[in-house]
């Protein structure tokens, strides 16, 4: 497919935002089981529920430049029964209104506690919205990678690590984002966002390769014989129908040489897992913000890679019929 | 039910590109606006098209047949790309089992076209809508045509006659006993899409001549002569015996 720089903002930023709420959020779940050191700084929340939301805004105005028809993108609410695009057009605000919510809430100091256990965990109102915004938050993960994954042809896709990797990547990078925050309002998580960003990122690398992997020995179903069903081992296009190209030969292919291609999947395996951890290592260490910060540039920026090699990636079987002009 | 569908015959498509033509001279000038067509004499031309005729060689050198094939929508039973729209803009019709796109609800997502095996969807660049063979939809029911003039205008085109146009439901239709009787198979069938488009496959007529078809059992004294005749009165073996 040739990746569209629409999608892979859209997916890429809302990955960001909807990982730094899950952050936000772990940690007010830690402290309200005194896990953690109750109480983070009203900012840390409040704040970081802001650039969360900033981050999905951002992604959805990516989507725009996607649609032909961007007035009638409300239309696209419609068929949610059976699309996952509509059920992700749902999600989305679904996420951002209960976010906003959540961030509000921390910022005017709105909440209750609605019930204290004896071992003095406490259930808040707060609380109650983060856990909606998670299972939103898990919902729209969801949609995201079942667009991809649902297109039983798009081979490269049709597997649960296409969700599975949509979901650990958006979350390692807005843990990292949330690390680096830490260092201005709640210096005394950073070691617990760190570490969670490390073992995220990690994990995401072992389902990520696992699907490098699978993908490596990928059988094609169809072929020439299938899609003209003629039975000979040679099968060859002569002409395609066309001389200038069209929508099928521009939007189904990545156009770029195999060793770009090639290359473009060590550089975000470099800059997505390896380079983000050590900078995180070290800047957990020394308290270091540029480092951290670094890291979580350096994530982003590898993502985008990482994006443009998985839609890249997928083989469509229209291509068969679109080989020699 | 009814599922309105074509059958092309590979063994007369002659790949004259007839239906490529009459199909975007038709559709480009129906009520929906016209389908783009950019640099037609220029140097990349480009446009959208609801039809294309492609050429394949199977087989090697010197051992080579050239296959024309005609590639548009095939109308599947039960197509990928409709489900996946977010907005319900493409849709099956119940009535007939056409896939169609209302342009009006299009939000030019493209989901569709990758929703698609068969490359059968082509975005309008221009109006920024998906766009793909309608069957005619706006001929095959206009009454102010004369009754054999309702058909796609591909079909009308065809000089060979290799597009059959009909109801793939009924079994006694001339597309239904075509592909019955013809060998009538469907493209990719691994996705189950279940095209209604069905095509029929190059058939070589065959004779079969034995070697003792060459030669007369008859006559095995291999003489080129009349038959050796007794006298006009005497009687035959054929009187009495039959082979
Ligand atoms: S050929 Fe493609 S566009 Fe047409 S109905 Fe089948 S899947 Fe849909
Ligand atoms: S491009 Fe149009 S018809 Fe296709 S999925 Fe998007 S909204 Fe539906």
């Amino acid at each position: 497919m040739n990746p569209a720089f629409s999608v892979i903002f859209l997916t890429t930023l809302i990955g960001v935002g909807q990982g730094l709420f899950l952050a936000l959020f772990t940690g007010q779940s830690y402290s309200a089981v005194k896990l953690l050191p109750a109480a983070t700084s009203v900012e840390f929340y409040s704040i970081g529920g802001l650039i969360a939301l900033l981050f999905l805004v951002g992604g959805l105005i990516a989507s725009f430049f996607h649609l032909g028809h961007p007035e009638r993108a409300w239309r696209a609410a419609a068929m949610w029964r059976t699309s996952w695009l509509s059920r992700e057009v749902l999600a989305l605000p679904a996420v951002m209104g209960l976010l906003f919510i959540y961030a509000l809430m921390h910022y005017m100091e709105w909440d209750i506690v609605l019930f204290t256990s004896e071992a003095g965990a406490e259930l808040s109102v707060s609380l109650i919205v983060g856990i909606l915004g998670m299972l939103a938050t898990f919902a729209l993960f969801l949609c995201t990678g079942m667009i991809y994954a649902c297109i039983k042809f798009l081979q490269e896709w049709h597997t649960p690590l296409t969700v599975i990797n949509y979901t650990l990547l958006g979350t390692a990078s807005g843990f990292v984002l949330a690390t680096a925050f830490a260092t201005y309002t709640a210096p005394g998580l950073l070691k617990f966002f760190g570490i969670w960003s490390i073992i995220i990122t990690l994990t995401a690398l072992i389902t990520r390769v696992a699907s490098l992997l699978r993908n490596r020995n990928i059988k094609y179903k169809s072929s020439a014989q299938t899609a003209i069903g003629v039975r000979h081992t040679k099968v060859k296009q002569i002409a395609m129908g066309m001389m200038g190209g069209s929508v099928n030969t521009r939007d189904f292919n990545h156009h770029m040489s195999a060793l770009f291609f090639k290359s473009i999947k060590w550089v975000f395996l470099v800059l997505v897992f390896v380079v983000p951890s050590i900078l995180i290592w070290a800047g957990i260490e020394e308290a270091n913000r540029t480092l951290l910060f670094s890291a979580f540039i350096v994530q982003y920026i590898g993502l985008i890679a990482e994006r443009w090699f998985f839609f890249a990636q997928a083989n469509h079987p229209q291509n068969i019929y679109y080989q020699t002009v | 039910m009814t599922q309105l569908a074509l059958v092309i015959d590979l063994n007369v498509c002659v790949g004259c590109h007839a239906c490529v033509t009459s199909c975007k001279e038709w559709n480009t000038s129906g009520p929906a606006g016209s389908m783009c067509d950019d640099n037609p004499y220029g140097k990349d031309p480009t446009g959208t098209f609801f039809n294309r005729v492609q050429t394949y060689e199977v087989g090697e050198f010197p051992l080579t047949e050239t296959v024309h094939f005609p590639k548009s929508c095939l109308h599947c039973e039960d197509p990928p790309c409709v489900p996946v729209c977010p907005t319900g803009a493409s849709y099956k019709r119940e009535s007939d089992g056409i896939v169609l796109v209302d342009y009006d609800k299009c939000i030019g997502c493209r989901y569709c076209s990758w929703a698609c095996p068969y490359g059968a969807r082509e975005i309008d660049e221009h109006q920024k809508v998906m766009k793909k063979c309608t069957l005619c939809v706006d001929r095959i029911y206009d009454e102010e045509l004369p009754e054999e003039e309702r058909k796609p205008a591909c079909v009308l085109a065809c000089p060979t006659s290799a597009r059959l146009f009909g109801d793939v439901h009924d079994s006694e239709s001339e597309i239904s006993v075509a592909i019955r009787e013809e060998g009538g198979y469907q493209l990719m069938p691994e996705w189950g899409t279940k095209p209604s488009n069905h095509y029929l496959p190059r058939r070589k007529i065959r004779k079969h001549i034995h070697k003792d078809e060459l030669e007369r059992a008859d006559n095995p004294l291999n003489k080129e002569q009349r038959k050796p005749h007794g006298p006009i009165d005497a009687p035959t073996l054929d009187d009495s015996t039959s082979w």
